[in-house]
């Protein structure tokens, strides 16, 4: 793009390299399109045939080349680059008149287009309507109000909302029988929020201490045995083994460190990875103890101090709808385990936040900046490196108890590696070592993910051969491939100084680094 | 007995480093003084940074010992310990030659950092602190304290809550060399101090080595390629060629010893036989 942008060049010769390129770029979408989209493989009574599909190829090249020859002209050497109105929504500079002009075609043409009633031109024309229309409302509060704390006002509304999401809407639901998809929405939130705790915890590992590690789930796994087994064997409750939970993924999390502790970067990713398929196996294929891939059932529920979320208790005695006098609703049981898991999740990040001001978070954090720098200021980096596996490990495992007791039955099934790599993309995504970057990439990857799988008006526009499940991975990788190319270093990607003399100031992300070394 | 023999704060003794077959440092003892300035200098590649290394733990040395005698009656045998003890129990400091900053923490946070040795058990190794027992605050205040007061002594005071990879090059120097100091040392380790700073900057250097020196009572260790810095502060300069040491004075007599001349400028063809004679080579 750099190379392209000969911005004040006469229209010709910007037409000529602005052609060149389009050709380049046609001739590369051809050999790469002329097989995978040119011929189909068909069955057919003579046997396998190749049939080809020349007009596909002709649009899939021609989308390449026309697009190519369109972005060179009008962005990449436009003089004024007929994106930049639309990037002055996330900016504070001012529009003049040409951004105007673009910015109000634009939606003339948009709104005609969704008079037509054609699902296609909704397609296209719903969500430029709807950037337009949420950018200039984003512009209009920065104008009014432009020095409010933004970030403070949307943790302080999320944090509200998650606190009384559950109740808001029950009570909503018992009073107007509005047939609100309840017990779904609980699961899901309860899903967002097991994904944001662990992000929390790998946050420590990743974010803070800079240590690579694809194996997290490992420790999810170890915390989800332990409770399962000593629930199971020894008939103990949730409550008491989730310390124990937490402390046996500790020190699983310092056993895993001692290997490792001479490793850095791309082998140290290798060898946790290792870790969590070690650890998958070894519950798969011992069977006496863990009963192997028929995994652990019977797991008991999270009580109320004692009071438990069924119609009648086993021994005769109270239950949590008959203590209170409330009729038995199982969605009581299931609002609980919201409230279990937004408080385990808080917990993760009070402590976090907490240790980040603490000698041992400065020490993660400067370990991730430089290791060798801190060894020469009397860091021992063994230990450190230790607390932030044990302490990554810790969250780890009291998110895997809490996973055990949700679902009741726990198996090798749910930790495998796509699960490790789901939770560092959360927190890759969000930007290392921010807290709410974290919570933000958890809630639209894991909510995302369910928002794919109700994608029926996309049949309405495509017909109803059209299988939509079938696109989430597709759409997933190009949602994450545009993040990373427009948001490198994540979403929240700053960071916040842990102790200041005067008013703090965030640092810009291209000095601090990456969870690599 | 030359002066800095008699009771030298740091004794390196028939020190020898080999990498394979290759000799870094071979054989080489000299000793530092206290409230000394020592310049330890050599052409490219005679084994300077080495030596370094091997003082401050990051390298462990094929042979030699190298002794740090404390006021007290304890000595430390450096070669034998750990790199972050030889920071924390036996308190010397080092600076690196391509800076090594915090660079995405701010300056103080860098000062905050330097202080773990102190801070770590003040906060009752975290679990204390984390349950609000033991003097965590009183004690982070104080590093808080010495920390301004080292960034007040280079200068850094205003830019404190700074991102230190934001900084210019020559604060960014001074920066270290203060982070070093928050580590409390009696051996400072400068691994040249002066690169790329301009005249000026390279002034204000001197007198910050010196204020070390004089105020705080500390012994210096530097590596130099600026001679003019190097003849003007330091007390004491050892030479090393080669992995070799080849001469062990005072500023005076290193400018005219013919065999430092020869190391630095090389000498014609015809005269190589002679002043290898005269270096004992």
């Amino acid at each position: 793009m750099s190379a392209l942008a000969e911005t004040g060049k006469p229209f010709g010769q910007r037409l000529q390299s602005a052609l060149g390129d389009a050709v380049i770029g046609g001739l590369i979408a051809f050999l790469l399109f002329s097989l995978l989209l040119g011929l189909r493989m068909v069955d057919k009574v003579t046997g396998l045939t190749l049939e080809p599909r020349p007009w596909l190829l002709i649009t899939a090249v021609a989308i390449v080349f026309f697009g190519r020859l369109l972005l060179s002209l009008f962005v990449w050497q436009a003089e004024y680059p007929i994106t930049k109105p639309f990037a002055k929504f996330f900016t504070r500079e001012p529009f003049d008149r040409r951004d105007l002009i673009v910015l109000g075609s634009v939606a003339a043409i948009s709104g005609v287009m969704l008079l037509f009633r054609n699902p296609i031109y909704s397609l296209f024309a719903i969500p430029i309507l709807l950037f337009l229309g949420l950018g200039s409302l984003r512009r209009l509060i920065v104008y009014f109000f432009p020095d409010l704390p933004y970030a403070r006002i949307f943790v302080t509304v999320g944090l509200l909302f998650a606190i009384f999401f559950p109740l808001s809407t029950y009570f909503l639901e018992k009073t107007f029988h509005l047939g609100l998809p309840l017990r779904y929405w609980f699961d899901l939130a309860i899903l967002v929020l097991t994904y944001i705790m662990l992000g929390w915890g790998l946050n420590i590992v990743v974010g803070l201490a800079g240590l690579l590690d694809l194996g997290y789930v490992a420790f999810y796994a170890v915390g989800a045995y332990t409770f399962a087994l000593l629930a199971t064997h020894f008939g103990l409750g949730f409550w008491i083994c989730l310390p124990v939970a937490g402390a046996v993924a500790a020190l699983w999390g310092i056993i895993l460190g001692f290997p490792v502790l001479r490793l850095r970067g791309d082998y140290l990713a290798i060898v946790t990875l290792a870790f969590g398929e070690i650890i998958r196996i070894v519950l798969l294929n011992w069977t006496e103890v863990t009963n192997g891939p028929n995994g652990v059932s019977g797991i008991p529920k999270p009580t109320f101090f004692g009071l438990p979320f069924t119609p009648i208790a086993a021994g005769g005695g109270e239950t949590f709808s008959s203590f209170f006098g409330l009729k038995y609703d199982p969605l009581q049981g299931i609002i609980f385990l919201y409230y279990v898991i937004l408080a385990l999740a808080l917990f993760t990040n009070l402590v976090t936040l907490r240790l980040r001001r603490l000698p041992v978070g400065r020490a993660w954090e400067a370990m991730r900046e430089d290791e060798i720098a801190c060894r020469s200021l009397g860091i021992n980096t063994t230990v450190t490196k230790l607390t932030a596996f044990a302490t990554g490990a810790l969250f780890g495992g009291l998110a895997g108890s809490f996973f055990a007791t949700r679902q009741g039955f726990i198996s090798p099934e749910s930790f495998t590696f796509i699960e490790s790599a789901i939770i560092l993309a959360i927190v890759v995504l969000g930007g290392m070592g921010s807290q709410l970057g974290v919570a933000i990439a958890a809630i639209v990857m894991v909510g995302g993910f369910e928002a794919l799988r109700h994608t029926d008006w996309l049949e309405e526009i495509f017909g109803p051969d059209f299988d939509p499940s079938l696109y989430r991975m597709l759409l997933f990788g190009a949602a994450m491939v545009a993040i990373m190319v427009w948001r490198p270093r994540g979403l929240v990607a700053a960071r916040d100084p842990t102790i200041t003399l005067g008013e703090a100031r965030a640092i810009p992300p291209d000095l601090v680094k990456e969870g690599r070394a | 007995m030359r002066p800095w023999q008699y009771d030298p704060l740091l004794k390196v003794g028939h020190l020898t480093m080999r990498f394979g077959g290759l000799t870094a440092v071979d054989n080489v003892t000299f000793q530092v003084a206290r409230r000394d300035i020592t310049a330890l200098i050599g052409p490219n590649g005679a084994g300077k940074t080495t030596v370094f290394n091997c003082i401050t733990g990051f390298y462990k040395p094929t042979e030699g010992t190298v002794e740090l005698r404390q006021p007290g009656p304890h000595d430390f045998r450096l070669e034998r310990m750990d790199d972050h003890d030889i920071n924390s129990v036996a308190r010397v400091a080092r600076t690196f030659q391509n800076i090594r900053l915090f660079q995405g923490m701010t300056v103080l946070e860098n000062l905050m950092v330097a202080q773990h040795s102190m801070l770590w058990p003040a906060s009752g190794y975290t679990v204390g602190a984390l349950l609000g027992i033991g003097g965590f605050v009183k004690a982070q205040n104080e590093a808080v304290e010495f920390a301004c007061h080292w960034l007040e002594r280079v200068g850094l005071l205003a830019r404190a809550d700074e991102a230190a990879g934001g900084l210019p090059y020559g604060d960014q120097r001074k920066l270290e060399i203060a982070r070093a100091m928050c580590t409390r040392p009696l051996l400072l380790c400068l691994d040249e101090p002066a690169a790329g700073l301009n005249a000026r900057e390279s002034d204000g250097l001197n007198e910050l080595l010196f204020s070390i020196r004089e105020r705080d009572g500390i012994s210096i260790l530097l590596i130099e390629h600026d001679m003019s810095v190097v003849m003007r502060i330091s007390d004491h300069i050892v030479v090393l060629d080669y992995g070799k040491k080849i001469a062990d004075a005072t500023p005076e007599e290193i400018r005219n010893d013919p065999s430092v001349i020869a190391a630095y400028l090389g000498v014609p063809d015809d005269e190589l036989a002679e002043v290898e004679r005269e270096v004992h080579l």
